[in-house]
């Protein structure tokens, strides 16, 4: 803000500097505390882990303890990773396809019954998650198709949420005139929504693909209801079963920690490297 | 009818006669210009239809079955018996039984207990956790903020964590046997009867509040800055500016963060399913979502149908009350 500063006002101004750095740093301490812990105890030894200072290292064991979670059970853990990825990968990204065409469309062309199924989407997006899963749980299991990877993969290539951002980026970002001339040009619908409107979303479609992914790797109660069989569990919801034998073995207890540093890592990098996509999606969210 | 928003009509007559389909009108438009809307109409109508269905199918078939339908199916399951007859070798019959599982639901003292828990918690997380969140939203939009990159991005990184993830850290940090706090001398035990609901509603202020925060900035970086100046030359400080204008203007963004708080809590699972692997303070029907999996995985399937759609009843009314009375307050 550009105002003309007097100097009582500048003494005053750094003193509330100062003021707003603290309250702010006391809050960060808080948001970033638990991850520091996490950090530092996936390098400690199984020993070390309840008997030294929780926010400080004693001894740098990380590749052991890395060694160690990959190596018990089989490997179970990677293959755990691997369907994570599996799951939240290749059900956020054919999300986001299925959301970026009926969003491009509810956008961009008028027909009728369009405002109805806009509302219907607008509603299911405020449908929680967890209402969702035993009703899912209640029709896959009469398929007989609980307990298989469809069950957790086919429920979450649907995203509302994903259709909504895309109509919005889709309204804001392709020019009609652009649309229109591609047609004179003697372009067909769908030729025009692959090479030039989905380039122009792609910002918008980065969005609806990060917020996807994360949904998927952090959903709990569809595994919870789904997934019987060790093989088919997520990383996530591996840590939660191991999380239940740790009280008997302590042993567990150690990789459960190294297998959540090992599991979140990977989601805090892609949102640190995608910052500006999450923000634009965070303002689509507050300001419309 | 495919016409984009502002199409004219020289322009959509210039599509329809290259893509309508009606290869003979392109070729000769000229000659037959008193019949082409009626000639040509049917066919670019039809092709049209089949354009929409390629663009919206693929997203609303598996919406249908993934989303929709299984609501449905769950409300016709919510009304259904299970009975046996013939004895101890006879078989289960199941029938229509109106309102019988809704009634076995309200019944329940689970039930209520769990309710009455979420909604306690309800009661004190969201309106701390707006405040909180509102605080932090204002101080990072202050001119006076340094390193706001960093603060920004400190408080929004738990919201990518998973939220296993979330309690199982939370919980080793709480738990007594495990706690840094515990040995640093603070013999505080969170996760006993009396502190293990508020650790809980913890986790989910670690894990949501700064994404709040940052959801409320945004509404504030789009408040036009010389309503401020404006403030300003009249004399109005920080606080008076925070307080009567920036506040009021994104009324709208907070109503949407509480809401989205308030279905949060009343579907809490994740967090004490996580502690209830480490205290016994947490019972296996300690919130409605964790009733309703029990009953599921016993084969109650119609009483957990009920208990759903009570749960999605009871979340929709809570929204919509909830909206309702903010925007009644804010009429006044």
């Amino acid at each position: 803000m550009s105002t003309a500063v007097l100097p009582a006002d500048r003494i005053r101004g750094h003193f509330w500097v100062v003021v707003v750095g603290i309250v702010l740093a006391v809050f960060a301490a808080y948001f970033l505390m638990p991850l520091w812990w996490l950090s530092v105890t996936a390098t400690k030894l199984q020993g070390d882990f309840a008997t030294t200072n929780g926010f400080w290292f004693s001894g740098f064991h990380l590749m052991e303890n890395l060694r160690a979670l990959f190596g018990y059970d089989h490997g179970i853990f990677a293959r755990w990773l691997l369907n994570s990825a599996l799951y939240a990968g290749v059900g956020a990204l054919i999300g986001t396809v299925l959301s970026s065409m009926a969003g491009y469309y509810l956008a961009k062309f008028s027909f009728r019954g369009r405002r109805f199924l806009f509302s219907l989407i607008l509603g299911a997006v405020m449908v929680p998650a967890a209402v969702l899963a035993l009703p899912l749980f209640l029709v896959f299991s009469k398929a007989h198709l609980v307990d298989t990877y469809w069950a957790v993969l086919l429920p979450s290539i649907v995203s509302p949420f994903g259709v909504y951002i895309s109509r919005i980026f889709a309204d804001s970002s392709v020019p009609t005139e652009i649309i229109e001339a591609a047609r004179v040009d003697g372009a067909g619908e769908f030729r025009i929504f692959a090479t030039i409107a989905q380039r122009l979303m792609l910002p918008g479609l980065a969005t609806v693909y990060l917020f996807g992914f994360v949904a998927i790797w952090n959903n709990f109660f569809l595994p919870l209801l789904m997934l019987q069989s060790q093989d088919l569990y997520p990383a996530t919801f591996g840590l939660f079963a191991w999380k239940g034998q740790s009280q008997l073995d302590p042993h567990v207890q150690l990789l459960v920690v190294i297998g959540s540093f090992v599991s979140t890592a990977p989601l805090i990098g892609a949102f640190l490297a995608l910052q500006r996509y999450w923000r634009a999606g965070l303002t689509l969210g507050a300001v419309d | 009818m495919i016409e984009t928003s502002s199409a004219t009509d020289a322009e959509d007559t210039l599509h329809r006669s290259r893509h309508g389909g009606e290869r003979t009108a392109a070729v000769r438009p000229s000659l037959d210009r008193s019949v082409r809307p009626a000639a040509e109409q049917r066919p670019g109508k039809r092709r049209s239809w089949l354009i929409g269905l390629g663009f919206l199918l693929p997203f609303f078939v598996p919406f249908l079955l993934f989303y929709v339908g299984p609501v449905v199916y769950a409300a016709i399951q919510s009304t259904q018996v299970t009975e046996r007859v013939g004895g101890i070798f006879g078989t289960t019959v199941t029938k229509f039984g109106g309102l019988t599982q809704y009634a076995a639901v309200l019944s329940s003292p689970d039930f209520w207990s769990s309710v009455g828990r979420v909604a306690l918690l309800g009661v004190i997380q969201v309106p701390l956790m707006g405040a909180l969140a509102l605080l932090l939203a204002l101080l990072l939009d202050s001119p006076r903020v340094r390193l706001g990159r960093f603060f920004r991005l400190a408080y929004f990184l738990p919201f990518a964590v998973p939220g296993v993830v979330a309690a199982i850290m939370w919980g080793s940090l709480l738990d007594p046997s495990t706690s840094p706090f515990y040995q640093a001398g603070l013999h505080v035990n969170f996760l006993g009867p009396s502190l293990v609901l508020p650790s809980i509603g913890n986790v989910a202020v670690w894990t949501y509040a700064g994404s709040n925060a940052i959801i409320l900035l945004a509404a504030l970086k789009s408040v036009p800055p010389q309503l401020f100046e404006a403030a300003r030359l009249d004399g109005a400080g920080d606080l008076r500016i925070a307080w009567s204008i920036k506040i009021p203007l994104v009324r709208p963004a907070i109503v949407f963060t509480a809401i989205l708080n308030m279905i949060g809590v009343l579907q809490l699972i994740t967090e004490p399913m996580i502690f209830r692997t480490i205290t016994s303070e947490v019972t296996s029907g300690y919130t409605p979502n964790m009733l309703a999996y029990n009953s599921a995985s016993a084969d109650q399937y119609q009483y957990a149908a009920a208990l759903s759609v009570t749960l999605a009843v009871i979340t929709f009314a809570a929204s919509f009350g909830f909206l309702k009375i903010l925007q009644r307050r804010a009429d006044r």
